[in-house]
């Protein structure tokens, strides 16, 4: 079972600024000074991640994300924003999307995690990674995994009745229409700008209407 | 980020007795605004103390005929309920106008009540802020103030509630239920428990310290159209510029919330009763007193213009 330690966190409040905005800085940020790691002992975190149980010694701070990439090398899971804004870390937890960047791996004790890693392989791919290869669905790729994660889980969620922003008689059963489907993927974003071909893709596997 | 310790409290009495204890502990739920802000230092609790385990997430009906939701059912829960979509829909269409599907799987009740500011110098550490730093300035006074707000403001502060669903909750008279680190329960309307930011606008809320929001009550349902009109920057996953929760009913009466205006949910009942006469009417004194700047000034008139749609539709 992986444990691998945890490196020291040396970052500096400066690098800290700088995440909140790349493009104001009148004052500088250093007057806090580099943060004091307080001495706080790691602790036991057990995951199902890809159906395998793992067990690992974190700090407290670990997000998933990190938890998934840095300590599990499962680097298919993107860091894009690290602050739930673009989608790239999407993964599902016990069965639903969510950001892994937004949630530690302590909150996650015993749960179960999918990652595109969980999702098929290049062998043998899941339906949808397979439509994206198909469509185009990608240009650089980076937001891809996120994309596929999302895309398998939005076409779930209509199958579901969870109700979405375009959805119109609130009552009534979801439609699986491209609309419904472009309004929930709202949560990824592509910077390539495949967004059509990735709605071609989920509409091949979801089975539209128009 | 910070150092923290990590707890999960077993149940609600003994989450909210453990952050009343100690200095520098927050509760987390979801975890999506709280790490957002701690991963920026803009908030550094040395203890969290994870509420999930508390079995709050269920949604039950109150022997009145309304419904009791737990703090911790989710966004997407919420909007799924086949009562809210029923019976409050202004709540299912507030919820799903907000962030995205992931978020929403993870944003709770509670949560969602109590995320901060979204005011980019509240963000950005560099910057004056009253709200991150008691007494330190505003920044937003002199500088980019398109989206913040035109009503409630003082010259401290002149951030906004940012959430969407506690429009629809303010329009829906709902109440918020908690329990105080003694053991003892209180019970919040939403028209008081978010505040306006006067000389203290590091205080979001009327919560003490330790005190753990178990629920939110809505009353009998009322009835009516629902609406919730979001206008945006873009058409999905942004922030509202200005926000119309209303439950309008044949005869043209109703209720009106504004979103993306102040620092709370603003609604004025003098304003709403008003509707049989036109948006024009309700915004006039919805938003009497307003001192908008010159940058977010066009939200008052965005306001009525979204009243107008909403009301148009509902005549349709
Ligand atoms: C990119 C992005 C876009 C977003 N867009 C929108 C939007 O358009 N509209 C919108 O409304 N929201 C939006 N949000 C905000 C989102 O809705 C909130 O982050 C979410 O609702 C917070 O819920 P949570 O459970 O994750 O809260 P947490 O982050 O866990 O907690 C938030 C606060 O509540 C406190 N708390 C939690 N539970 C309790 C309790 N039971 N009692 C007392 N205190 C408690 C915590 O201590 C913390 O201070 C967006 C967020 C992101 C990251
Ligand atoms: S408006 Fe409020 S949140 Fe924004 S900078 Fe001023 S004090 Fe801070």
């Amino acid at each position: 079972m992986p444990s691998i330690p945890t490196p020291p966190i040396t970052r500096r409040g400066v690098l800290v600024a700088g995440a909140a905005s790349a493009a104001v800085t009148t004052v500088p940020a250093a007057a806090q000074g580099p943060a004091k790691a307080a001495k706080i002992a790691p602790v036991p975190v057990k995951l199902v991640v890809n159906g395998k149980e793992v067990e690992l010694e974190l700090d407290t701070r670990t997000t998933l994300l990190d938890t998934l990439r840095e300590h599990l090398k499962l680097t298919g899971t993107k860091k894009g924003c690290d602050h739930g804004q673009c989608g790239a870390c999407t993964v599902m937890v016990n069965g639903t999307r969510v950001n892994s960047c937004l949630t530690l791996a302590v909150m996650h004790q015993g749960d179960e995690v999918a990652t595109i890693e969980g999702l098929g392989t290049a062998d043998d791919m899941h339906p949808m990674q397979e439509a994206f290869v198909k469509h185009d669905g990608y240009q650089c790729g980076y937001c891809t995994p996120g994309q596929i994660c999302s895309a398998v889980a939005v076409l779930k969620e209509i199958e579901a009745g969870v109700p979405s922003h375009v959805t119109g008689d609130l009552t009534a059963p979801m439609a699986m229409t491209r609309a419904e489907m472009t309004e929930r993927m709202s949560g990824n974003i592509c910077r390539c700008g495949a967004y059509s071909n990735i709605f071609d893709a989920m509409s091949e596997v979801g089975g539209a209407k128009a | 980020m910070k150092a923290f310790t990590y707890e999960r409290a077993k149940s609600p009495a003994e989450a909210a007795a453990a952050v009343a204890g100690r200095e520098g502990a927050k509760f987390i739920a979801g975890g999506t605004n709280l790490l957002d802000l701690m991963k920026l230092e803009i908030e550094a609790p040395t203890h969290l103390v994870d509420v999930q385990d508390l079995a709050l997430d269920k949604i039950e009906e109150t022997n009145d005929g309304g419904l009791r939701i737990g703090a911790l059912v989710t966004n997407t829960a919420l909007a799924a309920h086949p009562k809210v979509r029923k019976d409050y829909a202004v709540l299912t269409r507030a919820i799903v106008a907000g962030a995205s599907g992931q978020l929403r799987n993870k944003a709770t009740t509670a949560g969602n009540l109590l995320q901060r500011t979204r005011c980019p110098y509240f963000y950005d550490p560099n910057m004056p802020c009253n709200k991150r730093v008691p007494n330190s300035g505003c920044a937003a006074a002199e500088g980019f103030s398109r989206q913040l707000a035109v009503v409630g403001t003082s010259d401290k502060c002149i951030a906004t509630y940012p959430g969407d669903m506690a429009i629809a909750m303010r329009v829906l008279d709902a109440v918020v239920e908690t329990v105080l680190p003694d053991g003892k329960t209180r019970t919040i309307p939403m028209a008081e428990f978010h505040r306006l930011p006067g000389d203290k606008p590091w205080l979001d809320n009327t919560l003490g310290k330790g005190e753990l929001i178990v629920s939110v009550r809505l009353p009998a349902p009322v009835g009516g159209q629902h609406f919730y009109h979001k206008v945006r920057d873009r058409r999905s996953y942004a922030f509202a510029l200005v926000s119309v929760a209303a439950i309008l009913n044949d005869d043209g009466s109703g209720r009106v919330a504004f979103g993306g205006v102040a620092h709370k949910p603003w609604r004025v009942e003098a304003a709403e009763a008003l509707l049989p006469q036109g948006a024009g009417a309700v915004v006039a004194k919805a938003f009497e007193g307003a001192s908008p700047t010159e940058h977010n000034k066009y939200k008052i008139t965005l306001a009525e213009r979204t009243l107008a749609g909403v009301i148009a539709e509902a005549r349709s």
